[in-house]
């Protein structure tokens, strides 16, 4: 899910996956006492051998799940794990955590069979979408499932969104005097310098959202990014934007990038915590959202404890942690209608726009990134 | 000269010592594969295995696996020939400017007297500076030289001249020469000493007992005899350069089209999903450009060479 730039952990990654594949059968135990199959388990029942109660003591019996790329201070996801892990007694292997979502495909197909092959995965949409494509996931729906707004899931249950936030700017009022409230106030010479992104929008999810958003913000659409283009080469001739790629925490304290466009969520959780201060504003005239997926794979070798982690990260707790990690859950809405939304949490992160949430699709998804691919060194180089 | 007499006596030892016969014969040629075994399995797995498997991968498509055309057709269109032309110029020019830096820099450590403290200094600083690179490096000219930079400032106190206001910047392609140039020049001093050291200095004093110049012991004695290793170092550094990754698109942001980023972005990224197999072609292209560069080296190392055999 992180864009680690770092072609070595690919490296290692592909080395290990190599090395290992000699290393012969797994744990492929498919039930839990009784003679279900989990594998092949789409939902569960209210009652008997695919209950709730049958799919813990399945999960418990197998006691192992491999997760990938999960980041122990990304999205609270160290203590989502090892709530998990007391809660069920089972083990959780984190594969490579600061790895991509492509790294996470990868390694489903690669170590296909083996009793470390990734369980369960965590993929931006693109990547999700390709899984399912290469029939990589097996469909499952989670008993929150019809709180998932319709929108955010495959409707066969291959994938289903599961945090995400939206695209923000956030600033550190010691160096910018002016507050930003939108991406045209971005434009003002007051901010000479100043404006950066966490990384390159041709690698890094966050960056690529960031050029969309300003797409909307002047007159784009979702079928149609070249305006954000068009508008980061206006900031960046106008001095305004530093295009480096390691924007972040570091570049706000030391002054390069006073002022960076990310996700709310991790503006939230890794700049604010080191920079005393710090604002994190949703633009005005643009929100754009973007969610995470979960999918569960196919050849998992662990398919109860795969299922089991999923109910959990769509229970309330599951969805509360996250948001104590100043991601937005999915079921966001559905927590705070019924009032068991943890409220400390939730008023930590800027309100979000009012309204439906609304994604590009597939199409229109994979045109922008073309588009950016084809443009942005052209126009911005 | 000493080689030569080595090479000259080894076979009497080995005759002398062995029954004469086929079997003996064929052991030994046996034997003297052997050795070449592990370095063979080696460059066949390390180095063989993956260009095929990127060979293979680049004809065929990302998703379905058939073969096709579309991967290189799309490598040598729109941004991603932007993209090699511009690696092929960086990496020329932080190869050729650093080259001749280095050989300069490393020329005026190696007149020093050995075991001078300046020199021994510079040996050991450029073993650690040829080696410093990635993002580590893009974030210290950052810290040092960006808008907010502590040389910046320094520069600003002292001349009350902020450079960023006279058009210097780090984020464009100077920027990126800048921070290679900090890697490059120390490696290029690494690599040529071993050749500057092969220069004996009794060619010197026998050329000039000669009465030749300075110019004429540089034209027809110590340039003849540097110039294949210089080449040699060239080429390391524009591969060097050609491959180097992290620094540049840190400081850059993709704002610059260069194919090792551009294919980072493709097998690695979290926005282009579908398409690694493009990367598989230009990472081919790459391979082919530094076989070329190889064997054209190669060819003028054998001209250059000739007389020195």
């Amino acid at each position: 899910m992180r864009k680690s730039k770092a072609i070595a952990t690919f490296l290692v990654a592909a080395s290990t996956a190599a090395f290992a594949a000699g290393c012969g059968s797994n744990s492929n135990s498919s039930s839990g006492g009784s003679s279900v199959d989990w594998s092949k388990v789409t939902h569960l029942t209210a009652s008997g051998n695919t209950s709730m109660t049958a799919l813990v003591k399945a999960a418990e019996k197998e006691g192992q799940l491999n997760v990938i790329t999960l980041p122990s201070n990304w999205a609270n996801y160290g203590n989502i794990m090892k709530d998990f892990s007391a809660k069920y007694h089972i083990h959780i292997s984190d594969a490579i955590p600061e790895g991509s979502s492509g790294q996470e495909l990868q390694a489903v197909e690669t170590e296909k069979g083996q009793s470390r092959a990734p369980d369960v995965v965590d993929v931006g949409t693109a990547f999700a979408v390709e899984g399912d494509t290469k029939g990589l996931w097996a469909p499952y729906q989670v008993q929150t499932w019809n709180d998932i707004p319709a929108n955010a899931k495959a409707g066969d249950g291959d994938y289903y969104a599961d945090y995400g936030g939206y695209v923000a700017i956030g600033y550190n009022p010691a160096k910018v005097k002016v507050a930003p409230t939108s991406f045209k106030s971005l434009a003002n010479p007051a901010y000479k310098n100043m404006i950066g992104l966490n990384n390159s929008p041709t690698t890094a999810g966050a960056a690529f959202a960031a050029v969309y958003a300003a797409a909307l913000a002047n007159g784009g659409s979702y079928s149609n990014i070249l305006p954000g283009i068009k508008y980061f080469a206006h900031l960046k001739a106008i001095g305004n934007f530093v295009p480096t790629a390691i924007g972040g925490p570091s570049t706000v304290q030391n002054g390069t990038t006073p002022i960076l466009i990310w996700w709310d969520y991790l503006l939230a959780s890794e700049v604010k915590p080191v920079v005393p201060g710090f604002k994190v504003v949703i633009p005005s005239d643009s929100s754009f959202a973007s969610y995470y997926d979960q999918a569960i794979s196919k050849t998992a070798p662990d398919p109860a404890a795969s299922r089991l982690w999923e109910e959990y990260l769509y229970s309330t707790t599951g969805q509360n942690m996250w948001l104590q990690g100043f991601a937005r859950p999915i079921e966001l809405s559905t927590l705070v209608q019924n009032g068991s939304v943890d409220h400390a949490a939730y008023a930590s992160l800027p309100p979000a726009p009012s309204g439906a949430l609304t994604f590009p699709t597939q199409a229109q998804d994979a045109t922008a990134e073309n588009v950016v691919t084809q443009n942005w060194a052209k126009d911005l180089g | 000269m000493a080689e030569v007499a080595t090479q000259a006596a080894a076979p009497e030892v080995q005759t002398s010592g062995a029954r004469p016969g086929r079997v003996s014969g064929i052991v030994r040629g046996a034997l003297r594969w052997a050795g070449v075994l592990p370095f063979g399995a080696y460059v066949a797995l390390g180095l063989a295995g993956p260009t095929i498997a990127i060979a293979v991968a680049a004809f065929q498509d990302s998703n379905t696996n058939a073969a096709t055309f579309s991967n290189m057709d799309a490598a040598v269109h729109g941004t991603y020939f932007t993209g090699l032309q511009n690696s092929i110029e960086l990496s020329l020019v932080s190869a050729i400017v650093p080259g001749i830096v280095g050989v300069l820099v490393a020329y005026a450590i190696f007149t020093a007297k050995r075991g001078n403290v300046l020199r021994r200094v510079v040996i050991t600083a450029s073993g650690v500076f040829a080696n410093f690179g990635g993002v580590p490096l893009a974030f210290l000219f950052i810290a040092s030289l960006s808008t907010t930079g502590v040389v910046t400032g320094w520069i600003k106190d002292v001349s009350s001249v902020d450079i960023w206001n006279h058009g210097f910047t780090l984020y464009n392609v100077k920027g990126i020469f800048l921070a290679y140039l900090y890697f490059q020049i120390p490696l290029m001093v690494l690599v040529i000493m071993p050749a500057l050291e092969g220069l004996r200095p009794a060619w010197r004093e026998a050329a000039q007992n000669m009465g030749a110049s300075t110019w004429q012991y540089w034209r027809y004695v110590g340039g003849p005899v540097l110039f294949p290793p210089f080449l040699g170092c060239l080429l390391l550094l524009f591969g060097s350069a050609f491959s180097a990754y992290a620094t540049a698109e840190a400081l850059t942001g993709g704002t610059v089209a260069l194919t090792p980023i551009q294919i980072g972005a493709l097998l690695n990224g979290n926005v282009v999903a579908g398409q690694q197999n493009l990367g598989y072609a230009l990472g081919l292209i790459m391979v082919v450009l530094i076989a070329i560069v190889m064997i054209a080296y190669t060819i003028l190392q054998r001209r250059a060479a000739r007389w020195l055999r």
